[in-house]
């Protein structure tokens, strides 16, 4: 009898133990935050993501059916392939069963392809093409955030309408770049606009000088910057110093600007600047208790990606407590069920294409007079609904979505 | 080499994947490889190349631009990449060799960035993107690549393959004739040498090899960027063959195995990396000329065989190299 | 005026500051190689260095030292980082090249390298790759000059007219004066010029620092340009060493022309073909090979 009941008891905890492996791989959820920790982008996602991420740990509980969750963080050096070797030695021997941020589209694209071939999720909040669930879409990848062509609706029709017909994009050469001049000059030719030329310049240039004079002699109206953070900083500035933009003649418009650049550029020179982003931390209670928490841990007001990459992990930790398993399919079908609320977004949703469907908002910098604090960088002055923001299903070339 | 030795490779070849991650010992071999290749040059020619990334990376991107977009097998893939490597290196090294010692060292480091620079502005590397998404394939037609242990005892097969042509390479006439020019370039002149002609074919078949390693390392890892063809790529193969004892023929491969290991342990460390990979540097030439295998060679003539003396006026003579030039 | 011709004047004032920075790079290469035999890899690292102390010392050195108002300005910046920046190099020379007398000249190369990597390592930990903007352009030198066919700004300028002030002087001191005329000596045949009592030793420990120095002094005048990085170094060097080699070590001359007619020339391509532009240094160093394997201005 005793000696049954022994039997029974090994037998019930192996089985016990069997289930838990089912469930969560290696016991442990383990989430990597992937970014460029040093290099042009640092202050969009950096250490703040990974504080972001630690952030929606805590508030998820710390565990996860029951299992313990682990943040592991990296850096790519904005390099695709450093992304790459990172994002696989994480899977393969780490066992990491998610990863986010990926600023950098390159870089983004590269970590996607890779880690859908080995089934595990990428939840991109940093990077903008619109390739990640457009071309190059895949099972797994989610592109979280903003794209490119939410950046160009937003911005160009206001232009086009105030006369600004020729533009001129100053373009930052890897996958952003390309994707963000792409969806600009479709968008502005279907208004009534017309590209005059397009100049390329390699990620993390430092001296903007010669690409912006060649334009400054193209006659276009609009000089159109589609690159990103410091490089979008720098040739803003660098213009100034080279009296471009001047003589009211031709205007500087950057086409991805976050908080943090209009920081770094300071208010005098980016005031009226007008942009799109998917979140502000001054628009309500909730996003200002956010930004406080956050701004207590690492001394900057959150971007809109920490915010996002906030988000991405706390409905990640849902879905796998929805799912009960951290088993990679499994919680991207779950993932595609739910409706996401939290303080990034409301009632967002995931499309079968990867793409998280949001409201965006067109912002526009305010003046030194009208800030009352070193934070205070930016007002909200419209909403772009996610149908209008995002590229249709019905135009996507996505081979996962059926036309 | 001796048979002992040989299993001893082989063998430590075979157990490798099931201790460390297979991967990370592909990354070992393909640097190897590419550092052995380069040691053929530095080391049995005494001429240093500063643009091997160029080789290296640029048979990477063609093999890889091959393999994706034609759809060639991956065995023919890895011969078009040693293919690149030569020309390449045939073009890069038929100017090279017009000017000698630190000249020849700048000018293959000028030219590599020729290709650099076409690897950022052409249209099929994909630029900063680089080249994604390359498919192993089967090999031959029958063996599945994509699983990681199969690749894995492809490249080891093509490691050691190359591995045993440099070693016959040389051993035979032709090495000798190399090591001839190293030491005294007027004395193999005047001995009636073709020595641009030996220069040259050094070059292209360090070239060709290293194209190979690079082509080797873009199925492995699928990818093909501006890192391997960057001038910093250039710079590491240089340390590798350095710290593991230049002219040696195990020398390149520990240097190798140490470097990458340095990388990986290390990667946590950021920037601090380089700044240990540049101190690396500097001890090895001030305090460390012979590296790791020289050392060990040295160490165990001096107890074992006494034939000290010997040794001392070979290293000598590699560290005066292009002092008894013209 | 024409477009495209305002467009060529305009690309090739760039070009010509940007060759002023290449002239002056190459021209302390120069003076490194003629005493020492020794290709100088860390010259960039000094280069980023120079530009680096600048930096520090108009926004950090003064909250490092507990006094947070003390900012050192742009004009003791040009004086003092060049100076430390030389020091550094006689330290460098002093404690490591020294110890490489009688090897190959390729091992100098390959310390030097060592040393740039170290350098370039230390700052990437610290600062942004992509580059910290250097504030401090004095007040008299803000704002732009029109010079017809664009507005040039007046920073830009007087970088340009100060680094050939300093490449002339430095022409002048080796080719003109005592100073020079022994230092070209002590090139050709080093122990006769020891035996009249000069030494030698120190000689060549001083131009080393002075080569450093002119590398400091580039890169303090770039930094307001291009902004702080750690790679700034890194990306100049290979440029200038193929300026080098078309110039050819031999003469000071040489090197000032060749990089001025290089910067130049880089600019007005590209005006005509942009994706060239990185390009056609290397592609004229390697017709300049097989034309002339000696370089322009060299002798061998």
């Amino acid at each position: 009898m005793i000696k049954k009941v022994v039997w029974l008891a090994a037998a019930a905890c192996w089985a016990m133990a069997q289930g838990a492996q089912a469930q969560i791989s290696g016991d442990v959820v383990k989430i990597g935050i992937l970014n460029g920790m040093t290099g042009y982008a640092a202050d969009i996602s950096g250490k703040g993501s990974v504080v972001a991420a630690q952030m929606a740990v805590e508030d998820f509980g710390g565990k996860v059916l029951g299992k313990p969750i682990q943040i592991v963080s990296g850096d790519h050096q904005n390099k695709p392939d450093v992304g790459a070797t990172i994002a696989r030695g994480w899977i393969e021997r780490d066992g990491v069963d998610m990863i986010a941020d990926m600023d950098t589209s390159s870089v983004g694209i590269a970590v996607q392809r890779l880690a859908s071939q080995l089934g595990v999720i990428t939840m991109n909040t940093a990077s903008g093409s619109t390739a990640l669930t457009n071309k190059e879409c895949t099972p797994f990848g989610i592109h979280y955030a903003y794209d490119t062509h939410a950046l160009a609706v937003g911005v160009a029709d206001p232009i086009i309408n105030a006369g600004g017909k020729r533009w001129f994009f100053l373009t930052a050469d890897y996958a952003f770049g390309h994707s963000l001049e792409q969806d600009a000059s479709k968008i502005v030719k279907e208004r009534g606009g017309d590209v005059v030329g397009s100049l390329r310049h390699p990620m993390q240039t430092t001296d903007f000088s010669s690409f912006l004079l060649q334009a400054q002699n193209s006659g276009a109206d609009v000089i159109a910057l589609a690159n990103a953070a410091q490089d979008t900083i720098n040739s803003i500035k660098q213009a100034a110093e080279f009296g471009i933009g001047r003589d009211g003649k031709q205007q500087i418009v950057g086409l991805l600007v976050f908080s943090s650049d209009v920081k770094a550029l300071g208010l005098a020179v980016a005031q009226g600047l007008k942009f799109v982003d998917s979140w502000y931390w001054d628009m309500n209670e909730e996003t200002r208790a956010f930004a406080k928490r956050f701004q207590q841990r690492h001394n900057a007001a959150p971007t809109s990606n920490h915010a996002a990459v906030y988000s991405a992990v706390l409905q990640y930790l849902k879905a796998v407590e929805a799912a009960g398993t951290d088993e990679g399919k499994a919680v991207r079908a779950q993932l595609g069920k739910m409706k996401f609320n939290d303080m990034y977004h409301k009632n967002a949703w995931l499309r079968e294409d990867g793409r998280v469907m949001h409201d965006m908002y067109l912002m526009q910098v305010k003046s030194p007079k009208e800030s009352k604090g070193e934070w205070d960088l930016v007002k909200v002055i419209e909403t772009i609904p996610a149908d209008k923001a995002f590229i249709p299903l019905s135009e996507s070339q996505c081979p996962l979505v059926k036309q | 080499m001796t048979r002992k030795q040989w299993f001893l490779l082989l063998g430590l070849g075979v157990v490798a994947p099931f201790v460390l991650y297979p991967v990370f010992v592909m990354k070992m071999l393909c640097f190897a490889l590419f550092a052995c290749a380069f040691n053929l040059l530095l080391g049995y020619t005494g001429l240093l190349s500063f643009g091997h990334a160029a080789f290296f990376g640029g048979a990477a991107y063609v093999a890889g631009y091959a393999v994706k977009s034609w759809g060639v097998p991956p065995e023919i893939g890895i011969l078009i990449g040693l293919g690149v490597g030569a020309i390449l290196g045939a073009a890069v090294g038929a100017l090279a060799i017009r000017r000698q010692g630190i000249y020849f060292a700048m000018v293959t480091l000028a030219l590599a960035q020729i290709v650099y620079f076409v690897a950022v502005k052409a249209p099929f590397t994909g630029g900063e993107d680089g080249l994604q998404g390359i498919p192993r394939g089967r090999l031959f037609g029958i063996v599945d690549l994509n699983d990681t242990m199969n690749m894995y005892y492809f490249v080891l097969a093509i490691f050691l393959l190359a591995f045993w042509s440099i070693a016959r390479i040389i051993d035979s006439p032709f090495g000798q004739v190399l090591k001839a020019i190293r030491e005294n370039e007027a004395r193999a002149l005047s001995l009636g040498y073709d020595v641009d002609r030996f220069k040259l074919l050094a070059f292209v078949l360090s070239a060709a090899l290293a194209g190979l390693a690079g082509a080797t390392k873009a199925l492995v890892f699928q990818f093909a960027s501006l890192t391997d063809v960057h001038w910093t790529t250039s710079g590491e193969v240089v340390l590798m063959t350095l710290l593991g004892g230049v002219g040696t023929l195990f020398g390149p491969m520990v240097g190798a195995f140490t470097v990458v290991a340095l990388h990986s342990e290390l990667s946590a460390l950021g920037s601090w990396v380089t700044v240990i990979i540049g101190a690396t540097f500097i001890v090895c030439v001030l305090v460390f000329r012979r590296g790791i295998v020289g050392e060990l060679q040295a160490l165990a003539q001096r107890h074992f065989w006494g034939r000290r003396e010997a040794n001392e006026a070979e290293l000598a003579q590699i560290e005066q190299g292009s002092k008894s030039k013209p | 005026m024409d477009p495209f011709i305002k467009s060529v004047l305009s690309q090739a004032m760039l070009g010509l500051n940007n060759g002023a920075f290449y002239a002056l790079l190459s021209l302390g290469l120069a003076v490194i190689f003629g005493l020492l035999n020794i290709v100088n890899f860390a010259h960039g690292a000094f280069y980023m260095l120079g530009a680096f102390l600048a930096l520090i010392g108009l926004t950090q050195f003064g909250g490092w030292i507990g006094m947070p108002e003390l900012s050192i300005g742009f004009w003791w910046a040009l004086l003092l980082s060049p100076l430390l920046v030389g020091l550094f190099g006689i330290v460098i020379e002093r404690t490591m090249l020294k110890r490489l007398a009688g090897l190959d000249h390729l091992y100098g190369l390959l310390l030097t390298f060592g040393v740039a990597l170290v350098l370039q390592g230390f700052f990437g930990n610290f600062y942004n790759m992509a580059g910290t903007p250097y504030p401090g352009i004095p007040p008299s030198l803000r704002g732009v000059v029109d010079l017809g066919f664009m507005y040039f700004p007046k920073y830009r300028l007087f970088a340009l007219l100060f680094s050939l002030a300093v490449c002339f002087v430095t022409w002048y001191a080796i080719e003109r004066t005592k100073l020079g005329a022994l230092l070209r000596a002590s090139t050709e045949n080093p122990k006769l010029v020891e035996a009249f009592g000069v030494n030698v030793p120190l000689l060549v420990t001083l131009t080393y620092g002075f080569g450093c120095a002119l590398a400091g002094l580039a890169g303090v005048m770039a930094a307001p340009i291009y902004s702080v990085s750690p790679l700034m170094g890194s990306e100049i060097i290979i440029v200038v060493f193929a300026v080098v080699v078309i110039g050819g070590m031999g003469s000071i001359l040489g090197a000032i022309v060749t990089g001025l007619g290089l910067g130049l020339i880089e600019g007005v391509v590209k005006v005509l073909y942009p994706p060239a532009a990185s390009l056609v240094v290397f592609v004229i160093m390697a017709i300049v090979l097989m034309v002339r394997p000696s370089g322009l201005f060299g002798r061998e």
